[in-house]
């Protein structure tokens, strides 16, 4: 057993069982750092396979960006777990149907794949000198560009809706405009009074 | 399988073991150092004395409270999650040690000379959060947890506009490892062919944002001792408070040698001929490193802190579009004028 099967192994089986952890721990927060653990996992798995442009991105995107974002969320979130899993042996029966159709379907569907024209299971070989960096780019600027595009324009789709969705003026809220406030003079904010002793204003 | 490569992985891994190991020895000693410079400069701008008891200068004064920190006992209060409230300072700390793995030093001077050095930087400084975040919510009180949802979405803000500033430089130099970016950086124009002048924006830009990123006043919104006490740490002592400063400190320390890897030529020395070519390279990097922190440490004795929405308006609606159009911009002139580094690395 080589160097890189070991730590296969190892990262695969601190994926898989952080993966449990993920669904089987009580608390939320928990929860969501094994989840973070997995996807730590996984990057080592693509390291492994020489894929570190795509670690480096698993682990910045979900790791990095996604994930402290339901970090975010569970934290805030003031719900009594205890008694929200009272009943959670009640789903089991559905919780299994579903994971039982879904394996099914999953053999199914690899166990008739093949292959288009021209298209090899094998993991193609490196280019000589060529970082997988570059033939990523080389791959998504040119053969997909388009479908690049489209995936980015449903992203900010996505992102406007988002914005549409929770941008609210509430009327009664004063709002802080910067520009009004470095347009402000000295002879439009401050008003010098004189006043006379013993009168007030 | 025989005998002489298992023989051969097995030097390999205790050479990788012995480099780590005199890098996080140096690097210790280099933080215990800096960590006293910040104290110095900070003193000395509001024309006080500073640490200067212990040993001569007070040059001791970091070891003394090591000594101190390490010696107290370690409290972990009744209500919080323990395993997690204990787990953060680790964390903080050795996501903060482990980006030095790929930080060249000086030509070849690396322990891990990976093909996407920055990126990997990037990951491992965007995990620091995390630290933070575990912290405050394992605390199970109000100011740490409050100081933990300022944290996340500060660091959150500013990795985006970190994000491009690196892409732009990545488009100058034509690769991702680090070692490629300061080789791209040498030129015969010595200090004036560095990344620093041709794209100044983007080195304010990324200079603010390492602010930011590594809760340095004035952006240390997660542990504003005027509202937060003392944030995330305020259940923290002893030990565990020691490791989070270490990690801040060695995450700073990061981010200076990025700032002066990506925008201040590595280990090349500013001038490229006789007299500045005999210092080694790794003087150098290192006197780059201190500069940048000197800076550092100069915003952090004169600005006062940003309130936080400014913070937040500054991270989304003055550097986010900048550095945006900056992007674009590079990417055009670089087509355009064909300067262009080939897709070789």
């Amino acid at each position: 057993m080589s160097l890189a099967a070991l730590f296969f192994y190892l990262f695969a089986a601190v994926a898989v069982a952080s993966a449990f952890m993920v669904i089987a721990s009580r608390n939320p927060v928990h929860s969501v750092l094994f989840l973070i653990l997995t996807f730590v996992n996984a990057a080592g798995l693509f390291i492994l396979i020489g894929a570190e442009f795509l670690a480096m991105l698993l682990v910045v995107v979900y790791v990095g960006a996604v994930a402290v974002l339901f970090l975010f969320v569970v934290m805030m979130l003031d719900v009594d777990f205890v008694e929200l899993r009272q009943g959670f042996l009640q789903y089991l029966p559905v919780g299994a149907l579903v994971g039982l159709v879904f394996l099914a379907e999953l053999v199914l569907v690899f166990g008739s794949w093949t292959f288009g024209e021209g298209v090899t299971g094998a993991v193609l070989p490196a280019a000589a000198g060529v970082s997988n960096t570059v033939q990523i780019g080389r791959v998504l600027y040119t053969d997909y560009v388009y479908f690049f595009q489209a995936a980015g324009l449903v992203l900010l789709v996505a992102m406007i809706g988002a914005i549409v969705l929770t941008l609210r003026h509430k009327t009664n809220v004063k709002r802080q405009s910067i520009p009004v406030q470095n347009a402000r003079t000295k002879a439009a904010a401050i008003d010098v009074v004189k006043v006379p002793s013993g009168k007030g204003l | 399988m025989t005998n002489t490569s298992w023989l051969d992985t097995l030097i390999q891994v205790v050479i990788i073991l012995a480099q780590s190991l005199a890098l996080l020895v140096g690097l210790l000693i280099v933080v215990a150092y800096v960590l006293l410079a910040d104290r110095k400069i900070w003193a000395a701008v509001q024309m006080r004395r500073g640490p200067n008891v212990v040993g001569p200068f007070g040059l001791f004064q970091s070891f003394a409270d090591l000594i101190k920190f390490v010696l107290k006992e370690p409290v972990v209060p009744d209500g919080s999650n323990k395993g997690v409230f204990l787990l953060a300072p680790f964390v903080t700390c050795l996501l903060a040690l482990a980006a030095w793995a790929v930080v060249p030093l000086d030509a070849g001077w690396v322990v891990a000379d990976i093909n996407v050095g920055v990126l990997y930087i990037f990951a491992i400084s965007s995990l620091g959060v995390y630290g933070v975040i575990m912290g405050g919510w394992a605390s199970n009180s109000k100011y740490p947890f409050l100081s933990a949802l300022r944290a996340a979405a500060q660091m959150v803000s500013y990795e985006v506009s970190i994000g491009f500033v690196i892409v732009t430089v990545l488009m100058c130099a034509g690769s991702l490892n680090l070692s490629a970016i300061v080789e791209a950086q040498n030129t015969r124009y010595g200090i004036l062919g560095w990344y620093w002048l041709p794209l100044f924006p983007m080195f304010v830009i990324f200079f603010i944002s390492a602010l930011a990123e590594t809760n340095r006043p004035p952006f240390d919104l997660g542990e504003a001792e005027s509202e937060l006490v003392a944030g995330f740490m305020v259940e923290y002592g002893s030990t565990p408070y020691m490791m989070f400063m270490l990690g801040e400190y060695v995450a700073i320390m990061t981010m200076c040698a990025l700032t002066a890897i990506l925008f201040m030529g590595g280990w090349l020395p500013p001038l490229p001929f006789a007299p500045f070519t005999w210092v080694p390279g790794v003087i150098w990097f290192l006197l780059k490193v201190l500069l940048v922190f000197f800076m550092f440490a100069m915003v952090k004795a004169m600005v006062p802190r940003y309130r936080y929405d400014q913070l937040m308006r500054l991270g989304w609606k003055v550097f986010l579009p900048i550095s945006l159009f900056m992007v674009v911009l590079v990417a055009g002139v670089l087509h355009f004028s064909g300067l262009a580094p080939g897709a070789g690395g």
